[in-house]
């Protein structure tokens, strides 16, 4: 084996190893990044997966949207038309936020069956809309208010 | 050789993904309709060029039929229009207009000005029962079968494909029913 | 009538795309000049042809066409001219058109500053550029016709979303597919290299100055977008690692990659076979990136944002493109496999980490990016993939690309001693070390983020400047421009790490209650509301909050925060009140009234210490990228330099 062969093959085996080390780390950390996306009735069947932060979907319940005077807390119902979750949140409501609207909660289930939410997202608005101006929306949690009864 | 082929075997598997991702994008909805597959909640509603009369899906029980969610106010109903014609005269089975968070005079106007294929209209101005439905936005177009049990569910316009795809369905559909 | 001349066009243009991909192409491999000389004809005729169907589709928007289904959805009879021209490319038909208008543009260019190519490498790289050009031509009259009828058309449009009449989105969107479209450039010179099989070196050269116009574009066309979230969205985010915009920074981190690596193959010859490898995977990532924003396979979880059909045919086109091209790479790659040695401690060494960095992290955003998919691919359930999985894995990857940027230009390439390196950069780290500890304590930003971003970033300015600085003495000519380039881009990667570091770590952000005559602290600033007044604009009403904002009891802004509400189509949009700063941006968003009677509104507040400096740091990025494109060394006639690089370089 030449010194410049040798060099090489050192070369791609430091190269091969650095890689499967980042694939490892990446792996770990999606792992732990996951975030299960679950409807209602999958909180009520207990299928729920431990300790994790989840995406809860579905439709904001009719008449349980409850705002605290004092403060930006405020609870509210999420439905999927068989089962209902109570969601507890802190914050500022995205603007399309209301009853009957499609929602998505970032959070986690507390003891009491409470969903804490950190981040609440408003999906779906009433109309069609191109695919890009809908992803920027819903990225930032702003879909629109499609066109209102005039 | 192999080690040449590497990326190209690497770019197939990628491809896999995709197709697969692209078979079952039209199941990924984010709220999976919780309804597909269930009964249709039983609504009661006034129609809408007869606000005296009432019409319930209790009734409809015993044939297939098509709930179609519109408004006035609905950019894409009008696009999908043409469609909804279509589906009025070779569907063969009721085709229920589910007037959503409209007014009376301006639906009624859209209809004098586009046409009604639909056989008749239930009117939910406030939009309460669209929730019982399971509505998200218009247009949305329901298939129920002759047991009144939701088939499919389509979210958005009509076009082309959706349309063929809805016929094969409906044909399917009224089969069964008549077997 | 307009319609019907956009539509000819069109199909005209795909005719001589047609032609362009197989006469002059068959031309090449007989030997036939006539067949080759056709190509710069066809390919102007192309582009013409492109043009006129654009301007058709312009015109349309000019004169409210509503008869055209695109112009109806995304124009309407209120909309002024300016943006009634930018909406053109607002939907997804209109803006294919525009992809491939440049595509068009691109080969233009090609043939206009090409002239000294060989004629057979010239003729198939244009020829693989028609080839693209089919593709998407048939996508776009297949399944995305921007000029379909609706019959009877209405007498009013829809308007074009509010998000989208804002010149940072009118900008964006072009910039970006200059990017993504550049790349096919460079994915046909690789491609016509390949063909050839003789030229493996040569066409490195050449394709140098287009691979850096690309990623210039591509550079400042993400650093926009992530500029126009950040003021528009009224999330006070200037990243989200969302699936469009991983979309687009795969291309980019797979793009600066190739720029690297092409450096070490123009100048040395090594990593040949690497270097066509990325110069096809960056075009790939673009269609990809198309591939995913369009399709809607990721973000389907929106109810409205899929089209199976579109999603299938880039997808197919995909699967063509990338593969006969990764097949002949299979094929022809051997044959270029060698490269002349070098030693461990060398300037191929460094380019070729970088490039394994890059190239990884490129892999891991696209599995970041991916792995939901796979989740469901494999049974999993349906999840999503958190940003802190990419903060992570970029903090991880991308330390070492930032401790070795400046040891880079220092080092020489085939060999060089460690000792040699370590003596000008000392001072460089000394004043790295001593300025960032100093600053990170006079700003109070005393934790490790904002340490190792102060340090890193001037690690990173001061080598790039100590190496301009030893290079000027030892030149009589000075910097030649490609050296200006690199030092004004590496300059920019230093000013971003500092934006980046004091945005992640000091930023303070607030969600609060508030109400007319009551004033909030915040990070030394007095916000005090004093009234929410109705306003009216062109077609929106707004509530408009009416802030001043106090330091040290000296009034330092007045800020008017609005929540708007679009006449036509009843959109809600928040619109974020900016007060813009080189050291620290003040930002309030209004979220919604909470108690009629006091007037109390939630109000989310953010003060962003140096986020100006992310974009500043882009922007010099691009410059330099654009700067060094414009070197006359890409250039120069071919003869010469070949048979100058036939002699010295030929590899013992």
């Amino acid at each position: 084996m030449t010194p410049t062969r040798k060099k090489r093959l050192t070369l791609v085996g430091l190269i091969v190893l650095g890689v499967s080390a980042a694939t490892v780390v990446a792996i770990t950390a999606l792992q732990d990044n996951m975030m299960f996306f679950v409807t209602p009735s999958d909180v009520y069947a207990q299928t729920l997966p431990a300790d994790r932060q989840i995406r809860l979907g579905g439709l904001v319940a009719d008449g349980t949207v409850s705002r605290d005077p004092d403060s930006l807390a405020v609870t509210f119902g999420v439905t999927d038309g068989a089962h209902d979750v109570m969601v507890s949140f802190n914050g500022i409501l995205p603007d399309l936020f209301r009853e009957g609207q499609g929602v998505i909660a970032h959070g986690f289930l507390d003891d009491s069956g409470t969903f804490q939410a950190h981040e609440v997202l408003a999906r779906h608005d009433e109309t069609y809309m191109p695919p890009e101006v809908m992803r920027a929306l819903e990225k930032a949690g702003h879909p629109t208010e499609a066109n209102m009864p005039l | 050789m192999i080690r040449m082929l590497l990326p190209l075997i690497v770019f197939a598997g990628l491809l896999v993904l995709l197709i697969f991702g692209l078979r079952t994008a039209d199941q990924r909805e984010i709220v999976q309709s919780p309804l597909v597959g269930k009964p249709v909640p039983e609504i009661t509603l006034p129609g809408l060029n007869d606000p005296e009369t009432t019409y319930s899906t209790a009734e409809l029980i015993g044939e297939p039929y098509i709930i179609n969610v519109w408004g006035s106010w609905c950019w894409a109903c009008r696009e999908e229009h043409p469609y909804i014609d279509r589906l009025g005269r070779e569907a063969g089975v009721p085709l229920v207009g589910f007037n959503w968070k409209d007014e009376r005079e301006d639906a009624l106007r859209w209809l004098n000005r586009f046409g009604d294929s639909w056989s008749f209209h239930m009117v939910d101005f406030e939009g309460r029962a669209a929730i019982d439905l399971g509505v998200y936005g218009a247009p949305e177009t329901y298939l129920v079968d002759h047991r009144g049990v939701i088939q499919h569910k389509h979210i958005g316009p009509i076009d082309a494909t959706v349309f063929e795809d809805l016929m094969r369905r409906i044909v399917q559909m009224r089969a069964e029913a008549d077997s | 009538m307009i319609a019907e001349f956009g539509q000819v066009s069109l199909i005209l243009a795909l005719v001589l795309a047609v032609l362009l991909a197989t006469l002059p192409l068959y031309g090449a491999y007989r030997g036939s000049d006539t067949l080759m000389r056709l190509a710069p004809s066809l390919v102007i005729g192309h582009f013409v042809f492109l043009a006129a169907a654009y301007v058709a589709l312009s015109v349309a928007f000019l004169n409210h066409d509503f008869s055209i289904a695109n112009v109806a959805l995304n124009s309407n009879l209120l909309l002024p001219w300016y943006y009634r021209l930018t909406a053109v490319w607002g939907s997804h038909e209109g803006s294919l058109l525009l992809w491939m208008l440049m595509l068009g543009g691109w080969m233009l260019a090609v043939v206009a500053f090409s002239r000294t190519l060989p004629r057979e490498f010239l003729t198939r790289l244009l020829s693989v550029m028609g080839i693209v050009s089919i593709g998407f031509l048939l996508f776009t009259l297949l399944t995305s016709n921007p000029f379909d009828r609706i019959l009877p058309g209405p007498t009013d449009g829809q308007d074009l979303n509010p998000l989208l009449q804002d010149p940072g989105m009118i900008v964006h969107p072009p910039l970006l597919y200059m990017g993504y479209v550049g790349f096919a450039v460079a994915f046909g010179f690789a491609i016509a290299g390949l063909l050839g099989g003789k030229v493996e070196r040569d066409w490195v050269r050449w394709a140098r100055p287009w691979t850096l116009a690309a990623w210039s574009f591509l550079t400042a066309g993400i650093a926009l977008g992530s500029w126009w979230a950040y003021y528009e969205l009224g999330w006070g985010g200037w990243w989200f690692w969302d699936p469009v915009e991983n979309a687009s920074f795969i291309p980019w981190l797979v793009g600066t990659a190739l720029l690297h690596s092409q450096a070490v193959t123009e100048k040395r010859g090594s990593f040949p076979a690497w270097t066509v490898l990325l110069s096809i995977a960056a075009f790939s990532m673009s269609l990809l990136g198309t591939f995913l924003v369009r399709s809607g396979v990721l973000t389907s979880v929106h109810a409205f944002a899929h089209d199976p059909d579109r999603g299938l045919f880039i997808l197919i086109f995909m699967a063509v493109i990338t593969g006969a091209a990764l097949l002949l790479y299979a094929l022809r790659a051997p044959r270029i496999m060698t490269g002349p040695g070098f030693d461990w401690m060398s300037r191929e060494t460094m380019l070729l980490i970088n490039n394994v960095f890059f190239a990884v992290s490129a892999a891991m955003v696209l599995l970041g990016t991916l792995y939901p998919l796979l989740v469901e691919f494999m049974g999993w359930g349906q999840i999503s993939v958190g940003p802190p999985y990419f903060g992570a894995m970029f903090i991880l990857l991308m330390t070492p690309i930032v401790i070795l940027l400046p040891l880079g230009p220092f080092t020489r390439w085939k060999q060089d001693e460690v000792m040699r390196l370590l003596r000008p950069l000392a001072a460089s780290a000394a004043v790295a070390i001593v300025l960032g500890l100093i600053i990170s304590a006079a700003l109070g930003a005393w934790n490790l983020r904002a340490i190792t971003g102060w340090i890193g970033g001037i690690w990173v300015m001061a080598g790039a400047v100590a190496w301009a600085v030893r290079q000027w003495r030892g030149t009589r000519s000075g910097l030649a421009l490609h050296q200006w380039g690199m030092t004004l881009a590496h300059f920019g990667v230093g000013v971003f790490l500092i934006g980046v570091a004091m945005v992640e770590s000091m930023t303070f952000e607030r969600d609060m209650r508030i109400a007319p005559g009551q004033t909030v602290e915040a990070a030394g600033y007095e916000f005090t509301l004093h009234e929410v007044a109705q306003v009216k604009g062109p077609n929106w009403r707004a509530e408009e909050a009416r802030f001043t904002v106090n330091r040290n009891d000296r009034e330092v802004a007045r800020m008017n925060p609005q929540k708007r509400l679009y006449h036509r189509g009843g959109q809600v949009m928040t619109q974020v009140a900016l007060r813009p700063g080189i050291t620290r941006d003040l930002y309030i968003a209004m979220g919604e009234e909470l108690d009629p009677a006091s007037g109390a509104w939630s109000i989310r507040i953010h003060i962003k210490p140096f986020v100006r400096w992310i974009w500043g740091g882009a922007a010099l990025m691009t410059l330099g990228g654009l700067i060094s494109a414009g070197d006359r060394r890409y250039w120069r006639r071919r003869r010469a330099e070949s048979r100058r690089a036939d002699t010295a370089e030929v590899p013992a």
